[in-house]
């Protein structure tokens, strides 16, 4: 498989979408908290001036803000940086909007080590652990531009409040243009049945990287997207364990609470196989480039293919 | 002493520049950064580094000394250059702003950087742990000031009235807040964004000791300074206007100065009109 790099930023794509969906329902709002200019939602303010709004550096009341449009019918996407958007209004997400059972849209940008120069006070690593501990929230880490305009009408008209993870910036293309995807399924990419590598975000490139990589040794790797982390695809889970015996998660994030531990809840559960867990092994974020930060938390494709084999020792 | 003498001003001044063409030269190095809100500011910093705090560069944590929490803490590579001037670690470490690895981040970090008293970057988050240092010292009797500086965009942050309202209360006269009011934030202007009113009046309706000076003017931060730690009882506020993007000729002015991406010459051209003089 050969991969590229997409020539179009994933927050131009995603904006670009809302923007078109927001012609035909009035009820789609942007609210962000300065950083309009960096989550590209200024298009959609240039575009629907009344229904964008930025209310400045106040991210919890950002959050209570939309739930209170959310009651009175409308569909509100927030933006910010995923730290901000997650962790600064946490109880905001929690009770104003997902206890109250009101339908707000969080966007988070930079996740994981995509925050790169801006360092460890901005480098989200928990945040999809922290949603998703709330209930009745679904969250989404879209992979590439393909996906990304194919889910965003699916997630404003998915009845409950959703944390949506963006990479910014372009990303590397996985999917073939007119790709269906259902929100809570996974996708296989390669098929293998020595193991699966189950990835999210920008660790789906460095698993099929990986992939190849075990392919050089004659082991022959499935590779599992699951871009929705909760509701998480079981059913999925569950055939590739029975099939293949042995499970490498690979996610932008710490391996506590996220992809890793979601899966190896369903594991446990289930069907018990030997598993190990590729990300941030419970560290700060650090600043740097994401080519370092890859290396310094051991998240490359060769860092993919050495779990791998160590997973496959333990089968 | 209220007032700078005229050797002390001129020599504050020459410092301020030499910050400001550090700071350039560090950014410089990198190629982007948040310029804007690190030119704003340089006088200030020039004059608590460079004649109000009692520090010891040798001795980072020398239990006497005053602290500063950068509140805005994307301003980080200002302080550095002036922790950098002030010997608190070689010049050279400043070329190694945001590299994997660096003792200098972005953000202002407490467990990286000499001299960097707090760590900051969640805007709001430094005014709150400012408070705290404040009353700690104050708790243990000792006579260290505080110093804390606020950007104006992030005074929209709710946990920054909350401080507001308890340190007003709290009547911390071991601490000095600054509002580096450049009327900018990262998407344009805050009068355009989210307006934050006649903030003088507010803080001192919230029981601080309020002034508004001119926050290029080193004699005038400085007489308000003084002002503040007379005025025994309260916390004290120094709004100080500023221009974002300050002394720096191609953000000076521009809308969108906050975090920029600039080439070599773009700096050389800036270090030099500052060096012949030139205010920006
Ligand atoms: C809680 C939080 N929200 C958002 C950001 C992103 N951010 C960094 S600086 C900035 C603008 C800050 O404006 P201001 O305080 O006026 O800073 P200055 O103009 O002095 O640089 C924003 C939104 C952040 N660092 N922290």
């Amino acid at each position: 498989m050969k991969l590229t790099l997409d020539s179009r930023a994933m927050k131009d794509v995603y904006i670009e979408t809302l923007i078109k969906l927001a012609e035909e329902d009035q009820r789609i709002v942007v609210l962000d908290a300065d950083l309009m200019h960096s989550n590209s939602t200024i298009r959609f303010m240039e575009t629907y001036p009344g229904r964008a709004i930025n209310v400045g550096v106040q991210e919890a009341n950002m959050i209570g803000t939309a739930a209170g449009l959310a009651a009175t019918g409308k569909i509100p996407f927030t933006h910010t940086f995923s730290c901000f958007n997650t962790r600064r209004a946490l109880d905001q997400i929690y009770m104003s909007v997902a206890y109250a059972k009101l339908n707000v849209k969080v966007v988070g940008t930079d996740p994981g080590i995509t925050a790169a120069y801006n360092g460890g006070t901005h480098m989200p690593l928990e945040d999809m652990g922290v949603v998703r501990g709330i209930p009745t929230m679904t969250v989404i880490e879209p992979v590439d531009n393909v996906m990304m305009e194919a889910l965003v009408k699916d997630i404003a008209y998915l009845d409950g409040p959703v944390y949506l993870r963006v990479n910014r910036k372009e990303p590397v293309q996985i999917y073939a243009p007119g790709t269906e995807f259902e929100i809570g399924k996974g996708k296989v990419l390669t098929e293998g049945d020595d193991l699966t590598l189950i990835a999210s975000g920008i660790m789906v490139a460095e698993s099929l990287k990986a992939a190849e990589l075990l392919e050089q040794k004659g082991i022959r790797a499935r590779v599992v997207n699951i871009f929705t982390v909760k509701p998480i695809d079981k059913e999925l889970i569950v055939k590739c364990a029975q099939e293949t015996g042995a499970i490498v998660t690979c996610e932008n994030h710490n391996v506590i609470n996220g992809l890793g531990s979601a899966v190896a809840e369903v594991l446990a559960e289930n069907c018990p196989v030997p598993m190990e867990r590729v990300g941030v092994q419970d560290l700060f974020g650090e600043v740097g480039s994401v080519d370092y930060l890859q290396k310094r938390f051991a998240m490359t494709a060769e860092d993919i293919a050495a779990k791998a084999e160590k997973c496959l020792a333990r089968k | 002493m209220n007032q700078l003498q005229v050797a002390d001003r001129e020599r504050l001044e020459a410092f301020a520049r030499e910050i400001r063409i550090t700071t350039l030269k560090e950014l410089g190095h990198l190629g982007f950064g948040h310029l804007g809100g690190a030119m704003s500011i340089v006088e200030l910093l020039a004059v608590l580094y460079g004649e109000v705090m009692k520090i010891d560069p040798q001795n980072p944590q020398w239990e006497e000394r005053d602290w500063l929490v950068l509140s805005k803490g994307h301003a980080g590579p200002a302080l550095y250059a002036t922790l950098a001037l002030k010997g608190y670690f070689p010049m050279e470490t400043l070329f190694t702003l945001n590299q994997g690895g660096t003792k200098l981040p972005s953000h202002a970090d407490r467990n990286l950087t000499p001299g960097v008293d707090m760590t900051t970057g969640s805007l709001g988050q430094g005014f709150s742990t400012g408070l705290g240092v404040a009353l700690g010292h104050r708790l243990d009797g000792r006579d260290n000031y505080v110093y804390i500086i606020l950007g104006d965009g992030e005074c929209q942050e709710g946990q920054i009235w909350e401080g507001v309202l308890f340190g007003g209360n709290a009547g911390l006269d071991n601490l000095v807040v600054f509002v580096d009011y450049n009327k900018q934030q990262l998407d344009g202007y805050i009068d355009e964004i989210n307006p934050l009113g006649d903030l003088r009046a507010k803080w001192e309706q919230f029981g601080w000791h309020a002034q508004e000076v001119d926050g290029h003017d080193v004699a005038e931060i400085y007489a308000a300074i003084q002002a503040a730690k007379a005025a025994k009882g309260k916390s004290s506020v120094i709004i100080l206007n500023t221009v974002k993007g300050k002394g720096c000729h191609f953000a000076e002015g521009v809308k969108l100065n906050h975090h920029m991406r600039f080439t070599q010459e773009q700096i050389a051209e800036a270090i030099e009109r500052l060096e012949g003089g030139r205010q920006n």
